[in-house]
């Protein structure tokens, strides 16, 4: 079942100038749920535009993004924060954890915007961190933690509102071979599992590697998905 | 919401120094501004003060031709009835009867326009602290035969000193010019050296005498158990006595009440400019913060913070910060304002000036309660204002460029 369709995706930066820039042209595609699928290409590619679009962080120059029947490129900035609260969990390269808080209360968070009882997602949060290996790291703020671990708690924060798919933007980027390993075997478990969709953008070939689809960009256009 | 003013009050603690810094300058603000407003508005009580307890009193009681001409013959009408109606009205502490006329004072230095002002020492004393002021001599205890009792700046222009002589000469109620031999029995000095320069205090049966009065007086000089009831206790006695112009303080001296009524105006604008200061460095605090937190505001946003919820956020903590600097600021100030309120703050290097004002060189600050509570809202008001601009510059981030920024 498709859960995210792209139709002529085109966003240009500075349009009708003479240092227009083309980010993506004309992207064509399909994400079926339960997908494990890294986006890659060279930078400037256009991986992180996409992912942003399909996010809903940022707006196509011209055509649609379609999730779950819900043409995301037409809603407006206030339903936009909604739909991505309750439908994306985002993984991002920097970790972004909220460094006042502990690793449950940053699992917690999203819940909590959502509404949930207090005991519902103190319970959720635990059984995350618990899947993400971090049960002991629970009371701790980010900057007691490595980045794996902080890594490991964004995963855990992405997955708490049970989003229907997951983005994660050069999820490994900024970390070890041993960390980046563990990450991917949790998130690999987790699609497995809970049969949640992932959706990276990466250059590393550790995270390609363990990909099941992999969508080729350059220069905005998709040149391979295999 | 709970969660919101969680995290704003830990990011309040996130930059220790920063928020240490912002608090401190909210609180010497605070500090600064009631103490200088403690300052003004003691330095007017006491002008006020000084002038009621001196030689303004409550109320005044003279005849209306006086006030435009303090003549002799200006005494007050129907006096019997003036004094009884004093006597039963309950709102009167005490009163006290005096008959002034113009005169010359001389000695062998000069000769100087003055006012006699002829009393009844005890019934004076319940009026006027002159009797406390005294520099050198007595109050009217020790000379039997015209004593007089004068300023420290007529002595000085005169050349006298207690038990030294002095001519007053004025009009009688004959018209006839009389001169008489006063001997100075005590020298006082008031906080104006105006009053001190001008007034010259005999005993009214002296004056009574030699002016020929037959009993007439000038002036009643009225003490209320509060300053609150002079108003209505004015209203009463002019009622009871419409041939005579009865004023309160305010009234006999309208640039007091004027100077008050500005003064309360003027550490208002005072407090609003210091606040506005402290505005600026709220807000450059707050836009300091959101920058360097340009990546995790972007994340919120991304994960789905709604905009009234980061916006709330940012507000709250700038709250925080002025919530904790306003008791702080409160207290210090509270603490340091009742210290010099009772150990007064010397300016003896400013007495002439002062003294000239009619107020004394220990300036006692004084800060109604009022004033507390106003401040406080003032301040928390400021920082509400100051986080709507940190707050608006937060919601006009682009989540997409906010989360990969450095």
């Amino acid at each position: 079942m498709s859960i995210i369709t792209t139709k002529d995706l085109f966003k240009i930066y500075n349009a009708d100038s003479e240092i227009e820039v083309r980010a993506l042209n004309g992207v064509n595609l399909d994400i079926q749920e339960g997908e494990f699928t890294a986006i890659v290409g060279p930078s400037g590619s256009g991986k992180t535009t996409l992912l942003n679009i399909i996010g809903g962080l940022d707006q196509p120059t011209s055509g649609s993004v379609i999730i779950n029947d819900t043409e995301v490129t037409k809603l407006s900035s206030n339903q936009l924060i909604d739909f991505r609260l309750h439908n994306i969990g985002f993984v991002f390269q920097a970790y972004n954890l909220i460094p006042v808080l502990t690793a449950l209360e940053n699992v917690e968070f999203i819940m909590m915007m959502q509404g949930q009882a207090k005991d519902l997602r103190q319970k959720r949060a635990i059984e995350l961190l618990k899947a993400v290996g971090l049960e002991k790291e629970i009371n701790k703020r980010p900057n007691k933690m490595s980045g794996g671990q902080q890594q490991r708690v964004a995963v855990a924060r992405a997955l708490a509102s049970k989003p229907r798919f997951v983005l994660a933007d050069e999820p490994t980027a900024n970390l070890d071979s041993k960390s980046t390993a563990q990450l991917l075997d949790i998130m690999a478990a987790l699609n497995q599992k809970e049969g949640t969709t992932f959706i990276f953008s990466t250059h590393d070939q550790r995270v390609i590697d363990r990909a099941k689809r992999v969508i080729t960009l350059d220069d905005g256009k998709i040149i391979s998905d295999v | 919401m709970l969660q919101i003013i969680k995290i704003a009050w830990r990011n309040v603690w996130r930059n220790k120094l920063r928020s240490f810094v912002v608090i401190l300058s909210i609180v010497l603000g605070i500090w600064a501004g009631l103490f200088i407003m403690s300052l003004t508005l003691g330095l007017n009580e006491q002008r006020m003060n000084g002038a009621i307890n001196t030689y303004l009193s409550h109320i005044q009681i003279h005849n209306p031709k006086y006030l435009n001409d303090p003549d002799i013959h200006s005494f007050i009408l129907h006096r019997d009835e003036t004094l009884s109606a004093l006597q039963q009205n309950e709102n009167v502490k005490a009163f006290s009867t005096r008959a002034n006329v113009i005169s010359m004072v001389s000695s062998s230095k000069g000769a100087f326009g003055v006012r006699i002002v002829g009393i009844d020492p005890e019934q004076e004393k319940k009026v006027s602290n002159i009797y406390t002021m005294m520099k050198s001599g007595e109050y009217f205890t020790k000379f039997k035969r015209n004593p007089a009792v004068i300023g420290q700046k007529l002595a000085d222009k005169l050349g006298v000193k207690v038990r030294s002589k002095i001519i007053l000469s004025f009009q009688d109620m004959d018209k006839e010019i009389i001169s008489a031999a006063f001997r100075v029995e005590g020298i006082y000095k008031t906080s104006s050296s105006r009053y001190d320069e001008f007034n010259i205090f005999v005993k009214r049966q002296d004056i009574d005498r030699l002016a020929k009065l037959q009993g007439n007086i000038h002036e009643i000089a009225v003490i209320c158990p509060s300053i609150n009831q002079v108003a209505q206790t004015t209203a009463i006695l002019q009622q009871a006595i419409p041939d005579s112009q009865v004023r309160s303080w305010s009234d006999v001296a309208p640039e007091l009440g004027y100077a008050q009524k500005m003064m309360s105006s003027a550490i208002y604008i005072f407090m609003g400019i210091i606040l506005f200061a402290l505005a600026f460095g709220i807000i450059n605090t707050m836009l300091m913060a959101i920058l360097e937190r340009r990546r995790e505001l972007g994340m919120l946003m991304s994960v789905g913070m709604n905009k009234v919820k980061l916006f709330l956020m940012i507000v709250f903590e700038t709250i925080f910060l002025s919530t904790i600097a306003v008791p702080v600021g409160m207290l210090l100030s509270y603490l340091f304002i009742q210290y010099f309120a009772h150990k007064g703050i010397d300016l003896s290097a400013a007495a002439k000036g002062l003294e000239s004002l009619g107020i004394g060189a220990i300036i006692y600050p004084y800060l109604p309660t009022h004033f507390y509570f106003t401040i406080t809202l003032m301040t928390v008001l400021v920082a509400f204002i100051s986080s709507l601009i940190p707050a608006k510059k937060a919601l006009s981030l682009n989540p997409a460029e906010a989360v990969r920024s450095i």
